[in-house]
């Protein structure tokens, strides 16, 4: 009997999130059904007219998918606490910061992924014209995988409180904003014809920069959180 | 199970300090476990033993003065099962979180055969009771090949036909030249000398 590699030992954690995750398809489904309602209410509040929404449209396709994204961000750790998963995780010899990535990488996989795949439903029905699709998606793609590993650290950190929900909210709500600030921008410079690329490129340093950083305080988090 | 490890030192502990909320739980508190040897630690409800496993595991890792060293792998076994009602009894012991063995599929079948699951294998984990969540827990020690076994109240929950086959499993683990540290207020039948620990505020 060897232990696992690093490497196995965190496919392992990925197919098992990703498995407990298709095992409670409502958590999956939350999210993206937020993410129609509150796209839904918008022409009802601003009026129907095609032309208004296309404007509103990059603004209101990002904030509602940075909230849907917001309502999930506290389940990362939050059962594996609860039933004493975490505190092997912890002990286990494989280095925690990839463990943390794993455990992100599957909540990416369940939230962000999917809000991109179905954010050009939305955006049609928001008026966005059809040649900014791909930078709304290409934008969600890069700005969610961002949010998942800032939220993963307040996860960590409030993983120990019974009602965290608001206080990650206060705790990452900030850190929220230049991803929410260059996704709408690269989206609406779309619009307008012209390049996304430097918004794109910023987000990707974004993406690059959180996953350097953020598993190594989301594991910090965790260590605290468990020894509480 | 390694055989090699019996006499060596497999856990130290030098000079622990630990105040909670106040009050000293314990101080000063070295102990030195070697191959071969079972430790229980007892004291009453609040004397810090669960405190105590949990430092020297490495879970708590503030709060308290003193040294631990590690020298092996350690399996703890906590208060909570860390069984996931998602998965089935195989998926939670082969995709385990604390990074153990690979274990093959005939390894964790007869596992779980030897703590009386044999048959529930592969239904969802949320149909079992508490007490085979205790179990499908238990079934990583007949996996293990860490040789120091931290359990903390290890017979919670679990009946009277498990307990004498968990204590024969201890005693086999022990005379294979592995080392167990557990807290528990029972009273161990195994044929072999049983080290004491008692924390009641003070130290004897």
């Amino acid at each position: 009997m060897s232990a696992p590699g690093i490497w196995q030992f965190c496919s392992r954690l990925l197919r098992r999130q990703l498995l407990l995750a298709v095992r409670r398809p409502i958590d999956i489904a939350n999210p993206l059904l937020f993410f129609a309602m509150v796209v839904a209410l918008f022409p009802l509040g601003l009026g129907p007219e095609p032309e208004k929404l296309a404007g509103f449209a990059p603004g209101v396709l990002w904030i509602t998918a940075l909230l849907s994204h917001l309502l999930t961000s506290d389940s990362v750790f939050r059962s594996d606490f609860d039933d004493g998963s975490l505190e092997q995780l912890l002990l286990a010899p494989q280095p925690l910061y990839l463990s943390a990535l794993a455990y992100i990488g599957a909540h990416w996989l369940t939230t962000g992924l999917l809000l991109a795949v179905v954010s050009p439903l939305f955006a049609l029905m928001l008026n966005l014209p059809v040649a900014a699709l791909g930078v709304l998606v290409a934008s969600l793609l890069l700005g969610t995988a961002v949010l998942s590993l800032l939220g993963a650290i307040g996860a960590a950190l409030t993983v120990g409180l019974k009602r965290g929900g608001m206080l990650i909210s206060l705790l990452i709500l900030p850190l929220y904003m230049p991803v929410l600030i260059f996704g709408s921008a690269a989206v609406q410079a779309a619009v307008s014809g012209n390049p996304t690329g430097p918004y794109l490129a910023i987000l990707g340093a974004l993406l690059c920069l959180a996953i350097a950083l953020a598993p190594l305080a989301a594991a910090a988090g965790l260590r605290i959180s468990i020894d509480a | 199970m390694s055989t090699n490890t019996a006499g060596t030192l497999l856990l130290a502990a030098k000079s622990l300090c630990l105040e909670r909320g106040g009050r000293e739980l314990f101080r000063d508190l070295s102990l030195e476990v070697h191959g071969g040897q079972l430790w229980q630690i007892e004291g009453p409800n609040g004397a810090g033993k669960t405190s105590l496993i949990r430092i020297l595991c490495g879970l708590a890792r503030y709060g308290y003065t003193g040294q631990v060293q590690r020298p092996v792998p350690q399996l703890y076994v906590g208060h909570h099962p860390a069984v996931k009602a998602l998965l089935t009894p195989r998926e939670n012991l082969a995709w385990h979180a604390s990074g153990a063995g690979l274990y093959t599929d005939a390894q964790i079948e007869s596992a779980l055969a030897r703590v009386g699951l044999y048959g529930y294998e592969d239904v969802p984990s949320h149909t079992l009771s508490a007490g085979q969540h205790r179990r499908v827990n238990l079934a990583r020690l007949f996996l293990s090949s860490a040789p120091v076994w931290l359990l903390d109240e290890p017979f919670t929950a679990i009946d009277k036909s498990g307990i004498d086959e968990l204590q024969s499993l201890l005693a086999a683990h022990v005379a294979a030249g592995g080392a167990v540290v557990m807290t528990s207020h029972h009273t161990l039948r195994v044929d072999f000398e049983v080290r004491f620990l008692h924390l009641a505020g003070s130290v004897t």
